[in-house]
């Protein structure tokens, strides 16, 4: 196990109206063993015994799967390794003597609320406009009534995978997020379940995601990049399928 | 206290059917006029919010995450049982019944475990209209595995995120509610007491974590799904905020607590490796049914695994338990890993760990076989220890994981607190003495999607309900005593970290409360308990004010909470002198070390009632009574 020192330079700000800037702390001794996460919780520490307000982060799981955590690592959401939630970076990626430029995900739809903490409440807006099946708990048909093809199923959950972290919208230009709307609306569309509200479910999250103030998508493929859980872009291109579909085929408003 | 159990009469088989048929229903028409609180949504409370608002119920839902999406749940990896028999390997709802009871060692009530089993049908057909993309066949049709402790293959997956997948669904569900207008969402926000009137559960006191702002709501029953008390031991495969506080502020209401020192300890996590370890990681336990558990055969050999010849192996659960071999039940193979621990044979840098070895199934099946099985398992693996496990074995140990105890409820799934509702991991209810792999999800969404909204209905029939609202003294007073916690929790201004806290009664519960317990250690560490208590009161630090997001303080509460929480853990552990499931005593074992069961004297579930600050929380026995099953010691060799 190797000890390393950084510098870090975090974004602090004590709310979403006060202003804020980034200030410089050394990390101490960190092993390289320690995930990214664990190396704040140090820094942490040794700000709340001196009396400053330790760094407000979000985090829970710390196994890469709720999408609570999530920040800028020199300009990279989550950080450098692909396909990796900030929770599950591990301090033997850096070098010693590096320095960490640490900053929320930025957007004007995900509001500061503290320091490396955003208010991303939009991505539950959208999905209450139709990420989901018309339902009702009972009545439901057996299970295998509806045989589904493997790779029809693996595909679903390709899209369904999204832990819903917003460091597409972090890392998009235009902070889209039609990967994040492009995953909810791949997962149900290839589905059998999903066709009934096919063409309602992607005209209405679709009409939700702008009002909220989220850009269009570019194809700069840099959401692809930041996903953690490596969402495909063809998941936009199959939003813009269904919206198109949508707009132009179906009897729905 | 009385403990009715409310179990109907009549067949095991048609217990649940005859209570369907005579509790009162609610008019579709009046279902309106009642306001439930739900608080937690994960599993439970995320399918019961959706369910009761479909309904017609006026729902407001707590979280302490900023988005329902985010409960604990959604780290289940492995899978969830029914008992379909898809497989036509010889399952059935019986079967899955007995296997839930003699896996939870015989501690469980029947009715509860044969309704569990029946509604596990239910919920798969639920979760596939949804459109949760289980794992399939080439033909089209759901794939099954199996799971630790069982010879049937009834485990449904997604990869090795079937918790993740069937959250989603729930909160899908429950946001469909949202939009309805009949569920409305609180995040971040922290429920910090019960409000109980007229011995009634009334509303609840809450702290918006984003303002600090201590409000209060009222309804005409409240439901916690608020999880497990794992994080007491401070390590443990929780997240990170997972916590006792709302269960243990219900307790002091009134609730009782069951079988608090039923805590499981899952044999497969990834080993601890140094003192700023901030939590464990699962590596599922699907990984048994191809990985093999061996350690080296001579204590204190250090040599690099693969260059132990295969006759200096000892694979000791194969050679134990020959028709289980790798897959026995959790309890056991966490137990028998301590014990080549204890024994000098553990591996790794501190001899804490054994290996999950899999080269044998790597040369059957090849590696390209075994990457599209646990493929993600292991990137996962290799992601937290920058170590391969195609190119060398796994090393594992251990974990606090689960919580079998919880606050007690009757059939009904209501706690000693009438109008007070509690589901998933939050209640003792289904599990026993030990929870089989892939039954926590079946339980928390049979709680929340069917068996809750089928019960609460006589809650509102029978119960004379006044209108009340937050005006009402007993609100006033539940805030006033929050906040003035807040601001005692804020003035202390002494020099040690809430986590600092945390981690000492952390390792005091693990050394003295864990895997193996004895009276001298108990009672040591009960000793110690006190102690621990008045340092917190007099030493803690907690930065910044209760005015805004201030995560110091949020953990601060919940540290003190499980401190006082962790005494009845240990009296539990105490006064339960047998050995069951997880509970191993060291007093009562077996010739062959395992678990030695008492059913004349323990054949019971404890309840602790609060008794007042300072004084010894009242045991009072619900004696479990067996009329379909015969009691067996539990064998897997």
């Amino acid at each position: 196990m190797t000890i390393i020192h950084l510098t870090l330079k975090i974004w602090r700000q004590t709310g979403p109206e006060s202003k804020g800037s980034f200030k410089t702390y050394e990390s101490g001794p960190i092993t390289t063993a320690m995930s990214f996460l664990e190396m704040l919780d140090v820094l942490n520490e040794r700000l709340i015994l001196s009396g400053e307000e330790p760094v407000a982060f979000d985090h829970d799981c710390r196994e890469g799967i709720c999408g609570m955590c999530g920040s800028v690592i020199n300009g990279t959401p989550h950080g450098p390794e692909k396909k990796t939630t900030l929770c599950q970076l591990h301090m033997r990626h850096f070098q010693d003597g590096d320095t960490l430029v640490i900053e929320p995900f930025r957007s004007r739809a995900f509001k500061l609320v503290k320091d490396l903490i955003v208010d991303r409440s939009a991505f539950d807006a959208i999905i209450a406009e139709g990420g989901y099946v018309s339902v009702n708990t009972g009545g439901t048909p057996d299970a295998n009534a509806i045989p589904i093809p493997t790779f029809t199923a693996e595909q679903a959950l390709d899209a369904a995978e999204c832990i819903g972290c917003g460091a597409c919208v972090a890392a998009c230009p235009n902070a889209s997020a039609m990967l994040f709307v492009g995953a909810k609306i791949s997962h149900l569309a290839l589905l059998p379940q999903g066709q009934p509200e096919r063409s309602k479910r992607a005209l209405a999250m679709v009409k939700k995601m702008d009002e909220l103030g989220f850009g269009n998508c570019g194809n700069e493929k840099y959401c692809e990049k930041a996903c953690p859980k490596g969402i495909s872009i063809s998941n936009i291109a199959r939003l813009n399928r269904e919206f198109m579909r949508a707009a132009f085929c179906s009897v729905e408003e | 206290m009385q403990l009715n159990h409310r179990i109907p009469s009549g067949p095991l088989t048609e217990k649940w059917d005859r209570f369907r048929f005579e509790t009162k229903l609610i008019n579709p028409a009046n279902k309106r006029k009642f306001e439930i609180i739900v608080v937690g949504a994960g599993l439970a409370g995320a399918s019961a919010s959706a369910t009761l608002g479909e309904l017609g119920y006026n729902v407001n839902t707590f979280c302490i995450q900023d988005s329902p999406r985010r409960g604990h749940s959604i780290a289940a990896q492995g899978g969830i049982n029914a008992a379909k028999n898809y497989q036509n390997d010889g399952d059935s709802i019986w079967r899955l019944f007995y296997d839930t009871i003699k896996g939870g060692d015989f501690r469980a009530r029947e009715a509860n475990v044969y309704r569990l089993a029946q509604i596990s049908n239910q919920i798969i057909d639920q979760c596939v209209a949804q459109g949760v993309p289980f794992a399939r066949e080439y033909g089209g049709l759901l794939a099954n595995r199996s799971f630790g402790g069982a010879q049937v293959s009834r485990t449904f997956y997604a990869r090795g995120q079937t918790g993740q997948q069937l959250l989603l669904g729930a909160y899908s569900a429950m946001m469909r509610q949202v939009k309805a207008g009949k569920v409305t969402l609180h995040p971040r926000s922290e429920m910090m007491d019960l409000v109980v009137i007229n011995g009634q559960a009334r509303g609840i006191v809450t702290r918006n974590l984003i303002t600090g702002a201590i409000e209060s709501y009222a309804a005409d029953a409240v439901v916690l799904a608020t999880g497990g008390y794992g994080n007491a031991y401070y390590l443990s495969t929780n997240a990170m905020a997972s916590n006792v506080t709302a269960t243990w502020r219900a307790y002091k209401r009134g609730a009782a607590f069951a079988n608090p020192c039923f805590v499981q300890i899952h044999p497969t996590c990834i080993p601890v490796h140094g003192t700023y370890q901030s939590k464990l990681t699962l590596m599922s336990e699907s990984l048994r049914n191809d990985g093999r558990v061996w350690v080296p055969t001579r204590t204190g050999d250090k040599r690099p695994p693969a260059e132990i010849p295969e006759a200096e192996r000892d694979y000791y659960l194969e050679k134990k338990y020959p028709s289980f071999g790798n897959l026995v039940p959790r309890d056991v193979a966490s137990r028998n890993a301590k014990e080549q621990c204890d024994q000098g044979k553990g591996v790794g840098d501190t001899g804490l760990a054994v290996y999950l070895d899999f080269s044998e199934a790597i040369n059957r099946l090849g590696e390209v076989a075994i990457r599209r099985k646990y493929g993600n398992l292991f990137d996962m693996y290799e992601k937290i220890t920058g170590q391969d496990p195609v190119k060398e074995p796994m090393t594992i140990y251990p974990a606090v994981h689960y919580t079998m105890g919880g606050l007690w409820v009757d059939y009904h799934l209501m706690s000693t607190v009438p109008g007070l509702f509690v589901l998933g991991e939050a209640n003792f209810s289904d599990h026993g003495a030990n929870r089989l792999g892939a039954s926590a999800l079946m339980q928390g969404l049979a709680d929340g999607y069917f068996v809750l909204p089928a019960t609460i209905s006589s809650h509102f029939a029978e119960s004379s309900l006044p209108p009340i609202t937050t005006s009402h003294p007993a609100f006033t007073e539940a805030m006033d005593t929050t906040k003035g916690r807040i601001q005692r929790l804020l003035s202390i201004n002494g020099k040690r970290t809430p986590d600092d806290f945390h981690r000492e009664l952390g390792l005091l519960l693990w050394d003295y409360c864990g895997m193996a317990r004895n009276e001298a250690g108990l009672k040591l560490a009960l000793g110690r308990l006190p102690d621990l208590k008045e340092k917190f009161w007099q030493d803690l630090k907690v930065t910044g004010s209760g005015a805004d997001l201030n995560q110091t303080l949020e953990r601060a509460g919940r540290v003190a909470d499980f401190i006082e929480f962790a005494e009845i853990m240990i009296l539990d552990a105490l006064s339960r002198q047998e050995s069951c499931g997880c509970h191993f005593r060291e007093e009562s074992q077996t010739g062959e070390h395992e678990a030695k069961r008492m059913d004349d004297k323990y054949s019971y579930v404890s309840a602790w009632q609060y008794q007042g600050e300072g004084q010894t929380p009242k045991l009072h026995k619900e004696h479990l009574v067996f009329e379909n099953i015969q009691l067996s010691q539990r064998s897997y060799t």
